[in-house]
């Protein structure tokens, strides 16, 4: 198709949309809105970082003592629980803000890992097309062709729960999002003319893919890895209830949840202060994905 | 242009496919897991013993002819014997389906009978009230967590109202929540895609038309919306159902329902393989047969699909 007329390769490769009144404001509505759910996300980083600061008690001390007391300003001895202590006499708050830190770390780790290898993957597939791109998406329908909770339970349960594997599993979870909207991106962009332009000009194709593509798809890969921060951080909780994830002692979510069931009709906060505060995350994150959608990339309303 | 034959067969060939792929990764990964031999065996058990017993399983055969026999039992039906019920795995597993096809299809059906009548009503009166609150409701729905969803039920309705017992399986009672918590993902998404499918085709100009020809709302909705905002909606139906499939492990596990998904995970407990090798390939089986039904009612419902 190589095109012989040299042309300059515009910044971004999708025409601008039509802007409406309208549709400018509820863009500034969504940028303001996106902003607020990313500095909740700042924030709960900054507690999971500054735990030791935080928390008011050693979230693993068990005191017998003063097992299952209620949110109170001051408890059974004297000392303060405001969201009451567990079965073992641990304090719910301190284990709370500890669990912040399983939420996250899993949460980004499995982003970054789901989104190198179906980054990758989705371009390559795009860029080279043919056999390549066959493969990579016959493997990626047969991930989507079954639920993914039953395999990853499956691996887990043969290769036992353990922080690493937890990672692996959530992030590969995760990548055929990634690799089925980049793919289809890079289609669209392979044909364009500005990429036939540089290959005309003599640009690798290497440089096309790093210089050209990648900034291109950029907007979209953000959109999917917030959408993917909420997934990711709810399937850690999932796994870690089933008993398949971090393991006790080390306070997380999912975990807490687990615990407090059993005392959910004497001690209901046990349970449900993890619950809520797991709830409202997944509700921000996710809602930031689809605010930071709507400004960066209306065309994806459909993913 | 193709015929509805072609179109079918190229479905079919995808299905299988993804089968083939499901079984190999069950199979890595059972490989993975290492010898299973001692534990079938007490542990006091002679060498010879152990060296008899993985003769029989046809373990000390080189892995590629394992690859082989594996995927003919699979073809069978044959997934081993159960190390805790001391019986074929496939017929523990059968015997555990019913309770989780009661489950599952008490739980579409409800998310389906709530879900498609407010999106519709949602788009009828959009920017109602009933719109806002029931979006806002579908968008907290598709984000929380089934498992927590699953115990506020418990702690709400059961234990503090007294509606419904906590978990088992017996009278119709039992289903109420488990089902809830089961179809509260898929209502969410059914309602919101049902929204705006009823919406796009709203704005069609054959629904100008028919307005304009002085054709009651009613008839409007009933004649001409229904029937083409259908493809869309059947389409999250049938996929939501499927995911319905994974959501089962969760929601059996939380009300002690005697269903696959709670075998699965007991299973894994007992570490008896073959039964979690068999539920996920199962669940897998009725994920591609269940996407594959919702690609041939798209070709029944419209025929374009076909030629495409």
């Amino acid at each position: 198709m190589g095109s012989s007329i040299p042309v300059f390769a515009p910044t971004d490769a999708r025409p601008l949309p039509a802007v409406s009144a309208r549709s400018f404001a509820r863009g500034r509505r969504a940028a303001w809105l996106a902003l607020a759910g990313m500095v909740f996300v700042v924030l709960l980083g900054v507690v999971a970082v500054a735990a030791p600061a935080l928390a008011p008690y050693d979230p693993v001390r068990q005191s017998l003592r003063t097992r299952l007391a209620a949110p109170a300003l001051t408890g059974p001895d004297g000392q303060g629980h405001l969201l009451g202590t567990d079965h073992l006499g641990r304090d719910v708050l301190s284990r709370l803000i500890y669990g912040s830190r399983v939420s996250l770390v899993v949460g980004f780790a499995a982003v970054v890992m789901g989104g190198l290898v179906g980054g990758t993957l989705g371009l390559l597939a795009g860029f080279r097309g043919g056999w390549v791109d066959n493969v990579i998406m016959t493997i990626a329908d047969a991930q989507l062709a079954f639920p993914f909770i039953l395999l990853a339970i499956g691996i887990i349960a043969v290769l036992g729960p353990s922080f690493p594997t937890l990672i692996v599993v959530v992030g590969l979870s995760g990548w055929v999002a990634y690799a089925r909207v980049l793919r289809s991106q890079v289609l669209v962009l392979r044909s364009r003319e500005f990429v036939d332009a540089i290959r005309g000009l003599g640009g690798s194709a290497g440089r096309i893919l790093l210089r050209h593509v990648v900034p291109n798809v950029m907007s979209s890969f953000v959109v999917i890895a917030t959408l993917e921060l909420a997934r990711a951080i709810v399937l850690e909780a999932t796994l870690s209830f089933l008993g398949l994830g971090i393991q006790p002692p080390t306070p997380s979510w999912g975990g807490m949840i687990h615990e407090g069931r059993e005392y959910l009709d004497t001690a209901w906060w046990i349970s449900t202060t993890p619950g809520i505060i797991l709830m409202v995350t997944s509700f921000v994150v996710s809602r930031t994905g689809d605010w930071l959608r709507d400004i960066l990339d209306p065309t994806l309303r459909g993913e | 242009m193709r015929g509805f034959l072609p179109f079918l067969g190229h479905r079919l060939f995808r299905a299988l496919i993804a089968l083939w792929l499901v079984s190999t990764v069950v199979f890595v990964v059972m490989r993975l897991s290492g010898d299973p031999v001692p534990l079938l065996l007490p542990p006091d058990a002679p060498h010879s013993e152990i060296l008899r017993v993985r003769a029989e399983l046809g373990l000390d055969r080189p892995l590629p002819t394992q690859y082989g026999v594996f995927l003919g039992n699979v073809a069978r039906g044959d997934f081993g014997r159960s190390i805790h019920f001391r019986e074929p795995a496939f017929r523990v597993v059968l015997g555990y389906l019913p309770a989780t096809f009661e489950l599952g299809l008490t739980a579409f059906g409800l998310a389906v009978v709530i879900a498609v009548p407010i999106g519709l009503l949602s788009a009828m009166r959009r920017n109602s009230f009933l719109d806002h609150a029931s979006m806002g409701l579908a968008l907290v729905g598709q984000s929380a967590p089934t498992f927590f969803l699953g115990i506020l039920f418990i702690l709400l309705l059961s234990l503090k109202a007294g509606l419904f017992p906590t978990s088992g399986r017996g009278d119709w009672t039992h289903l109420v929540l488990p089902a809830l918590t089961l179809g509260a993902f898929s209502m969410a998404s059914i309602a919101r895609l049902t929204r705006s499918a009823i919406l796009e085709v709203l704005r069609a100009d054959y629904i100008r038309t028919a307005r304009a020809k002085g054709l009651s709302e009613l008839l409007v909705v009933a004649k001409h919306t229904l029937k083409n905002a259908a493809i869309p909606i059947v389409t999250i139906t049938g996929l939501q159902f499927g995911t319905l499939l994974g959501g089962a492990v969760v929601t059996e596990t939380v009300f002690s329902w005697p269903g696959i998904g709670r075998l699965a995970i007991q299973s894994i407990y007992n570490r008896d393989y073959p039964v979690v090798q068999c539920t996920v390939f199962l669940s897998a089986a009725m994920f591609v047969v269940i996407n594959f039904l919702v690609d041939v009612s798209y070709g029944l419902l419209d025929p374009r699909i076909r030629s495409h």
